[in-house]
């Protein structure tokens, strides 16, 4: 199963994300901020990284732009858990460099589905 | 498969109120204007984290009401809002009900809707006052139209592959909805040499067959919008319509595919009540690491240890003094570490000062500036709990009688705003918590005059400033002019003493008259474990809490005194200090009941002092407190019991409980209970 690197400020949101992902048999790392996260990604190539758009110190779509700087990431699956639907901040994922999205609130059985999508 | 997230409730309510803290802190340092962008962004990021979590968690009222909130945050975020002091108090409000709203949900009781509505309102008109035309976009109906399939050109743009997109991936994704047949156009691969492994040549033209609804196949495209060229046609119909019902339930089964609004069910908010009894505490990974670690090391010891008892030898003694010493050394970091994974800096028991000083200053026409300093000053979660309301009162203590109103401090040659200092730093084994204002000081007069209609003080005596500042914390003693509703709550001074001595602390004043005064509160770091001194009496082992004893004495013959009524008393330099003979109490047989043979240890209980006659000092130890209530039944005159080196159990004297029993003394049966068995 895939290496998951998943990013939130809100641990009620990590543990959630991390156990759902877990019980489907994928290996979870978690982050609470964007370097954070990048800190790990520069030693550990993940097969996909759910990232929250807002939160301290670096947020989702700063870490989505550093990261496809980097040549491990360039093809890595990036999902972005946005709070709006709206399409401005869907394309504000993409334009950083994001492969889709994942709109919040979402239940565990969403987050299976759209991982599932993105990792076949 | 269905996963219960209500696993994750508890997490979610505890950084949801530290959110909120966090919320107020930033709104009560907001100024008018344009606020400071850090500021407002972590503001907007509590409020967003809520209102994520509320959602994902089924707490629908609550995200509901986070929503609007949440908004405005984004405007004034945006700079398309000013900050205004109304908005800064609706959204002070808005935190409120919100916290009224999450406790209410943690304990599975009544969300308050009147005042989440009356805050609502507020927010919805400081919204509609705004600049910016909210423009309500309506969410268009999804028609969800079925003809026999989908003709669909797709030909990615050759960067596609770097947006983390796959078109293999979409291929096998559009399986799954129906029959596919598949073509691949190859004609804009280049030559092998002029090939970029990274760009994406291909094309296709798919017939995707089946009863799919075109939002399916959009959604498969969704994220490469505008990454490829992309067409999707309906192909021609071969058969008849089907049936208008058919269709019908087909759109039925696409809603059922949404999740439906998650209300939590009469079980659910069950649990979240039973969830709210088990309190929970945070620990940097780092401290439990570090246990981890130390384990390992006693892991070691033990070994070595076990393997040493197998073949021992007199030869190897040292090897086992070694290994023993080793085991002390272990087991001492173990209880540091264990005890520091308790200990959480006292910001938590300060952090809601700022509100409070901010609210009742306002209310009395204050102004006041609210300094912390030695936040990260760590204590024991238990105490930090029960020190939270006397911190509070002597706060409002200060606000109420200590600071003066600005045009009392413009006529004192003061600035008008006053100073309310808490300060928090550790002292040896004790932490020390200091409530200082530079207010008006003590009015002594007032006090004593007080004292005196109140009988505390014989009218004429004359008292040091000290004696008198001390009076404040006498029961039944309060100097409001007016009983207010800031501190005048019928809980006097006496209540705060009261409740800091039973957490094995102190508290004193300071007072200069026209320059302020200062509470100090001394408290144990931890009330688990405490440092203790063992004494003999007859045939039993007790324990004095080291902190209530002054010194111990020999008893010279012609220092004793009879006193008819009092019993005896010992002369200590210019005092009197009555004599407790343990053994009476007790109903135990001494080694000789003649006072030049024992020892006469002084301990002092609310500046009290009396002599505690004992046969023997024995060590000074620091020893776990085990509650004697919990396993038997309260004792007067123990505070609890403690199994010493030797597995034997020794109780631990109560200086306030042993001053009741003196006074009245119990039955000989009920002295007897207090043996340790």
């Amino acid at each position: 199963m895939a290496n998951i690197l998943a990013v939130d400020d809100s641990a009620s949101m990590r543990q959630m994300v991390a156990f759902t992902l877990k019980g489907a048999g994928h290996t979870v790392t978690d982050a609470e901020d964007g370097k954070h996260a990048l800190e790990i990604a520069r030693q550990k190539k993940f097969d996909l990284v759910l990232t929250d758009v807002n939160m301290p110190v670096m947020d989702g779509l700063s870490l989505t732009r550093e990261l496809r700087q980097l040549p491990n990431y360039r093809f890595t699956p990036i999902l972005v858990l946005t709070t709006e639907a709206g399409p401005d901040k869907k394309q504000e994922g993409r334009a950083a460099g994001a492969t889709g999205w994942l709109v919040k609130p979402f239940n565990p059985e969403q987050l299976l589905a759209t991982v599932k999508k993105v990792l076949g | 498969m269905s996963i219960d997230v209500s696993q994750f409730h508890q997490v979610f309510f505890e950084e949801s109120f530290e959110g909120l803290d966090a919320m107020e802190m930033g709104l009560l340092s907001m100024q008018e204007g344009s606020p400071d962008a850090e500021t407002i962004n972590t503001i907007f990021r509590a409020a967003h984290s809520i209102k994520g979590g509320a959602g994902t968690f089924g707490f629908s009222q609550v995200s509901e009401f986070t929503h609007g909130l949440e908004t405005l945050l984004d405007q004034m975020r945006n700079g398309e809002r000013d900050v205004s002091q109304q908005a800064i108090n609706t959204l002070l409000q808005s935190v409120d009900v919100l916290r009224e709203m999450l406790t209410a949900v943690q304990q599975g009781a009544e969300i308050d809707k009147a005042s989440a509505e009356m805050v609502s309102h507020e927010l919805e008109a400081l919204l509609q006052s705004g600049t910016t035309a909210a423009s309500q976009q309506e969410a268009e109906a999804p028609v969800l139209t079925k003809p026999s399939g989908w003709h669909i050109y797709f030909k990615p743009h050759p960067h596609l592959l770097q947006t983390g997109n796959d078109p293999v991936r979409m291929l096998h994704e559009l399986a799954e909805l129906g029959e596919l047949s598949v073509q691949m156009e190859s004609s804009a691969l280049p030559a092998f040499s002029d090939l970029e492994p990274e760009d994406c040549y291909l094309a296709w033209t798919i017939e995707l067959r089946g009863d799919v609804a075109l939002e399916q196949v959009n959604e498969i495209f969704e994220w490469v919008e505008g990454d490829c060229e992309l067409a999707i046609t309906a192909l021609p119909d071969e058969a008849d319509h089907k049936p208008a019902e058919a269709e019908v339930e087909a759109a039925h089964d696409e809603m059922a595919t949404v999740p439906a609004a998650v209300a939590p069910n009469p079980a659910e908010t069950k649990k979240v009540t039973a969830e709210t009894a088990m309190s929970s505490i945070r620990v940097g990974t780092d401290k439990v690491d570090s246990l981890i670690n130390l384990v390992g090391e006693l892991v070691i010891t033990q070994s070595m240890l076990s393997q040493l008892g197998e073949n021992f030898d007199p030869s190897r003694l040292q090897q086992l003094v070694d290994g023993l010493e080793q085991l002390e050394r272990n087991t001492r970091e173990l209880q540091e570490g264990i005890m520091r994974i308790r200990m959480l800096p006292i910001s938590f028991a300060f952090n809601r000062f700022p509100r409070l000083v901010h609210d009742l200053s306002a209310k009395m026409g204050k102004q006041v500036e609210l300094k912390l300093t030695g936040e990260q000053t760590e204590l024991d979660k238990t105490v930090m709990e029960k020190i939270g309301d006397p911190l509070v009162h002597l706060v409002r203590n200060s606000l109420d009688h200590g600071l003066e109103t600005p045009e009392k401090r413009r006529a004192a040659g003061k600035t008008e705003t006053g100073l309310l200092h808490l300060n928090a730093y550790h002292q040896g084994g004790t932490i020390v918590i200091e409530i200082s204002d530079d207010g008006a000081g003590l009015n002594e007069d007032k006090i004593l005059s007080k004292a005196i209609e109140r009988g505390l003080v014989a009218s004429g005596e004359s008292l040091s400033p000290e004696k008198i500042h001390e009076l404040i914390f006498m029961p039944g003693f309060s100097t409001a002019d007016v009983v207010s509703d800031v501190s005048g709550r019928g809980v006097g001074m006496d209540v705060v003493r009261k409740n800091i001595n039973s957490l094995g602390g102190s508290v004193e004043v300071s007072s200069t008259a026209g320059v302020g005064s200062t509470f100090t509160i001394r408290l144990p770091l931890t009330l688990a474990i405490m440092d203790g001194q063992t004494i003999q009496v007859g045939d039993q082992r007790y324990i004095i809490p080291l902190i209530s004893i002054i010194e111990s004495v020999e008893i010279k013959p012609g220092t004793v005194k009879q006193v008819t009524g009092k019993g005896e008393v010992y002369s200590l330099r210019d005092e009197y200090v009555p004599i407790i003979r343990l053994y009476d109490l007790f109903n135990l047989t001494p080694r000789s009941d003649r006072l030049e043979d024992g020892l006469l240890v002084v301990v002092e209980f609310e500046d009290r002092k009396v002599g505690l006659l004992v046969d023997e000092l024995l060590a000074q130890q620091q020893v776990v407190i085990k509650s004697l209530e919990s396993n038997y039944r309260k004792v007067t005159g123990m505070a609890g019991a403690t199994i010493l080196g030797d597995g034997t159990v020794a109780l631990i004297l109560d200086i306030s409980g042993l001053l009741t029993l003196y006074r009245n003394p119990p039955q000989q049966s009920a002295a007897k209970t207090i043996r340790a068995a």
